[in-house]
């Protein structure tokens, strides 16, 4: 009993310490780690400002490394930020400096993991969003590749063929002989292992379609949902959320939970960019120029706008894609300084192409163009001067300072493996956040003052300790949610309302129990033993039954619906330990030294 | 101190014919208006936006739903939310670019009124893939429950209580539903939440009552079964009573101070509590009668040892 008050007691401590400002540093970029001399630097560099802080932190998560300093006001809070990214961003962007709000929970406290309950979107605002992952678009992108690998694989065996087409679901090749055919079979079973290959037609008008194996599409699928989360991790943490949540939710489901912003159209938009990268030459011949002034598109050649307004024809076949880019950064241009650039590096692949492009086109255009959300468009199509090797490009030209920060964080974020829609999304500002705590928690504080007091009339001695067992059941309850970091929500908090509302249940039951067997005869100490015991069978009964309705919430239910169902299945667990176990040790303890008992105050 | 000192037990199944009448009433009437009213789906179900929006003065509401109506949005709903100062504004699912719509609305109706501006204080979006499923899974966990209870019951008293709990408690959801329908409240998530809460408390209430009968069963070999039920009654009345009282306390609780989020899912518990006593008594106890429970059911009867012929 005692083991149970103090569990209780001490998980629910941290609770009543709230939060206090602070700011957060976290890496800009994968390849710069958050080592622990980051929280020295920080340090000189509050000293150096001549801000006070109450304590600096390094700590290793799973989604990076951070450095959180606590501060004593919000006022500290934004000078130290300023001086804190002045320091560390003294040689580039490379840290994000964000403000941040951290439990003030003393340090030994959260080293036994007693952490403060871990608060829903609408209790502390914020956004949060449900994002459902193209699939069908994924299954594309994947097929188109391999149309491509298809027909290097004849080219290179010199297997001759008819037409290799795309259908709506597979790749299609015509033959004009069934030898051919035979020969591309085997060659493709060989070397395209994820592709299931069905034999059509014969002759003149041999045939093979080929569709993705359902194995291989299920793990194109779990991986294109993988990419997704990792560039929207990425994406996130450039805008410097703190604790924010990305989390895979079924099979083509993404759910994205950033507490504190409130800016949901300039989340929305990083979010749902998808930014790729395409390098393409540009076709300045005269018969394109021709073209292009009357308004016709010749055969491998599409039409794009320049940034500016300036129409252009690009060659179809791609040069490079964003997947050579490793790196992204805005910066200056080299020669007109003052000039804002993006400066790409490309991986080895990448730059061995980019030279031997650059060297064969010497005087002509090259267009770089950047692919949002299916469009493109062509940020700047400089002429080649010369041969560029090392991987390293600059891309400049008609661009603000912000545009291209924008574009070298899209490219940098890298792009997405599939397309993704917005289907649910849910914003709560945190003044709503703030009234919901105390909507809930007045609710619950008066239902419980009027329960109280009429226990405490009714059945007398019994209904205090009832009262008492009902607390600690309160206790309890918030010290498991601490313990579990179960998030609670509104309709969380409404089933901490009810499960105490309920939880009263089993000490009725039990001290309508007790009278009725005194009414009947019984000896105080008898009383109170078999009206307990009798009492624990129905209250069994009655909260499995409850529980198998908490269960079900817990499994079919979503979004609010789980919050309610988490807290509540909790709640009557701890109700029917504390109603039973906790309330009787009281009564014992009351009752129990005494030999002769003339009466019970049941009321 | 005690309210309910009953020395004889009151006859309720004499008028279990009346009850069963009256229930059937009620359960017509609202079956009557889910089906010709329907329920008033959230947009968690039907798919769309809700936004509310704080002015720090009163709320321009005319203004407000001309805008939004002058947008293209003929069926959108604006409505006061909670105080004159915070409009709910309901806009219906349109087309590819849904997700982004509450932000051009806001746009509008933000500076609608000059030295009010507005305040964007909660967005939810539905997508129209979501709602079928939520739908769904909502069938799904209320028939988990249902299955669930019953086999439970089952197993621990017979099928006759089983039958008869559920009767009983389905009749509550019907009526819960049927208010809803009737008075067109919103029906969200978080009053489907409380009907299965309901569902799984007021299974208590027959819980009880059920203990009472068998455990009466064993005691009183000689009374009648119309008797027997009668005591069990009688006997768990002031427990009822009390429970659902101090249940109810903090149900209204959230009723009057949880404000408007909380205020549906407040009132589906209330309904379903008041009538979730009125059914374990009038519904549950005449249908086990009906049923034809007898002593034997309950009471296991003891192996004769003279049967066994060696």
């Amino acid at each position: 009993m005692g083991l149970a008050l103090s569990f209780g007691l001490l998980y629910s401590i941290p609770n009543l310490f709230g939060e206090s400002p602070a700011v957060q540093v976290s890496t800009a970029r994968a390849t710069i780690k958050v080592e622990p001399g980051v929280a020295d630097q920080v340090e000189a560099a509050l000293a150096g400002a001549d801000i006070a802080h109450t304590g600096i932190r390094w700590e290793a998560t799973t989604t990076g490394n951070t450095v959180r300093v606590r501060l004593e006001s919000t006022d500290l809070q934004l000078r130290a930020k300023d001086a804190i990214e002045k320091s560390l961003n003294a040689s580039g962007n490379n840290y994000v400096v964000a403000l941040n709000l951290v439990s003030a929970t003393p340090g030994w406290l959260t080293s036994i993991s007693a952490l403060p309950m871990y608060l829903g979107l609408d209790l502390r605002g914020g956004v949060h969003f449900l994002l459902e992952v193209d699939m069908a678009a994924a299954s594309a992108k994947r097929l188109d590749a391999l149309a491509g690998d298809v027909r290097l694989q004849l080219r290179d065996k010199r297997i001759r063929h008819n037409g290799i087409t795309r259908s709506r679901d597979g790749i299609e090749i015509a033959f004009r002989e069934v030898v051919q055919r035979e020969a591309a079979l085997a060659e493709l079973k060989k070397n395209l292992p994820e592709m299931d290959w069905q034999v059509m037609g014969a002759g003149e008008s041999a045939m093979l379609t080929g569709r993705l194996l359902p194995a291989s599409e299920k793990a194109l699928q779990e991986s294109a949902l993988k990419q997704n989360i990792s560039t929207l991790s990425n994406r996130i943490n450039e805008l410097g959320v703190s604790e924010p949540i990305v989390q895979q939710q079924g099979a083509s489901r993404i759910v994205v939970q950033l507490p504190g912003v409130q800016d949901t159209a300039k989340a929305k938009d990083i979010l749902g960019r998808t930014a790729t990268l395409e390098i393409r030459m540009v076709d300045d011949s005269p018969e394109a120029l021709a073209a292009l002034a009357t308004g016709r598109v010749p055969a491998g050649l599409e039409r794009y706008t320049e940034r500016g307004g300036q129409p252009l024809l690009l060659k179809k076949d791609v040069v490079l894609t964003g997947e050579s880019l490793t790196d992204a950064q805005a910066g200056f241009d080299s020669q007109n300084v003052g000039e804002p650039a993006v400066h790409l590096t490309l991986d080895a692949k990448g730059a061995r192409i980019f030279r031997e492009v650059t060297r064969e086109n010497i005087g002509r255009r090259m267009a770089i163009v950047l692919i949002e959300r299916g469009v493109g468009e062509v940020i700047t199509a400089p002429v080649i001067r010369g041969e560029i090797p090392g991987g390293r490009v600059q891309i400049s030209g008609r661009m603000t300072t912000i545009e291209a920060a924008d574009v070298s964080l899209l490219l940098r974020a890298g792009s997405l493996a599939a397309p993704m829609e917005i289907i649910e999304e849910r914003l709560i500002g945190p003044s709503l956040g703030a009234e919901n705590i105390e909507k809930g928690f007045n609710a619950t504080l008066w239902g419980f003052v009027v329960i109280a007091i009429f226990m405490g009339i009714y059945y007398a001695l019994f209904g205090v300790i009832s009262v008492v067992a009902l607390t600690v059941n309160l206790l309890m309850l918030f010290a498991l949610l601490s313990l579990l970091q179960a998030t609670l929500t509104l309709p969380g908090i409404a089933a901490i309302a009810l499960t105490l509302g309920m939880a009263i249940d089993a000490n009725v039951l039990i001290n309508e129990r007790v009278r009725e067997e005194l009414q009947a005869g019984a000896s105080p100490q008898i009383a109170i033993a078999t009206g307990y015991d009798k009492a624990w069978a129905t209250i069994l009964d009655s909260n499995v039954t409850t529980l198998i309705a908490g269960i079900a919430l817990l499994v079919f239910g979503s979004g609010p619906v789980r919050g309610f169902a988490v807290v509540h299945v909790l709640g009557i667990l701890t109700s029917m330990f504390s109603a039973v176990f906790f309330s009787r040790g009281l009564v014992n303890l009351w009752y129990g030294g005494k030999k002769k008992l003339a009466a019970l105050s049941v009321g | 101190m005690e309210f309910f000192r009953i020395k004889r037990d009151i006859p309720f199944m004499r008028y279990a014919m009346v009850f069963n009448i009256i229930s059937m009433a009620f359960f017509v009437v609202a079956v009557a208006f889910i089906a010709v009213r329907g329920l008033a789906f959230s947009i968690e179900f039907t798919g769309g936006t809700v936004m509310e929006v704080s002015y720090s003065q009163s709320a321009p509401l005319e203004r407000v739903r001309s805008t939004v109506v002058g947008m293209g949005y003929a069926d959108a709903q604006v409505q006061n939310f909670g105080s004159s100062r915070d409009l709910l504004i309901r806009l219906p699912l349109r087309g590819a670019d849904s997700n982004s719509q509450a932000q051009k609305v806001f746009e509008e109706i933000k500076l609608i009124e000059e030295g009010n501006p507005a305040q964007l204080r909660r967005v939810e979006y539905v997508g129209p893939q979501i709602g079928e499923e939520l739908a769904f899974d909502g069938m799904v966990a209320l028939a988990f429950v249902i299955v669930g209870i019953m086999i439970y019951l089952a197993m621990r008293f017979e099928w006759k209580f089983a039958v008869a709990a559920i009767v009983a408690n389905l009749h509550d959801v019907v009526i819960i539903l049927g208010f809803f329908a009737a008075f067109q409240w919103e029906f969200s998530l978080s009053v489907l939440a409380a009907i299965l809460a309901v569902l799984g408390y007021s299974v208590n209430e027959s819980v009880v009552v059920a203990d009472r009968i068998r455990e009466n069963f064993r005691r009183i070999r000689k009374a009648s079964v119309p008797g027997v039920i009668d005591n069990a009654i009688t006997r768990t009345m002031s427990r009822t009573i009390i429970t659902h009282g101090t249940t109810e306390t903090m149900v209204l609780a959230m009723l009057i101070f949880g404000g408007p989020v909380l205020f549906y899912f407040a009132l589906a518990l209330t309904i379903g509590i008041v009538f979730g006593i009125y059914s374990s008594i009038f519904v549950m106890s005449p249908i086990t009668l009906w049923l034809g429970i007898k002593r034997e059911d309950l009471v296991k009867p003891m192996k004769k040892q003279d049967d066994v012929i060696g």
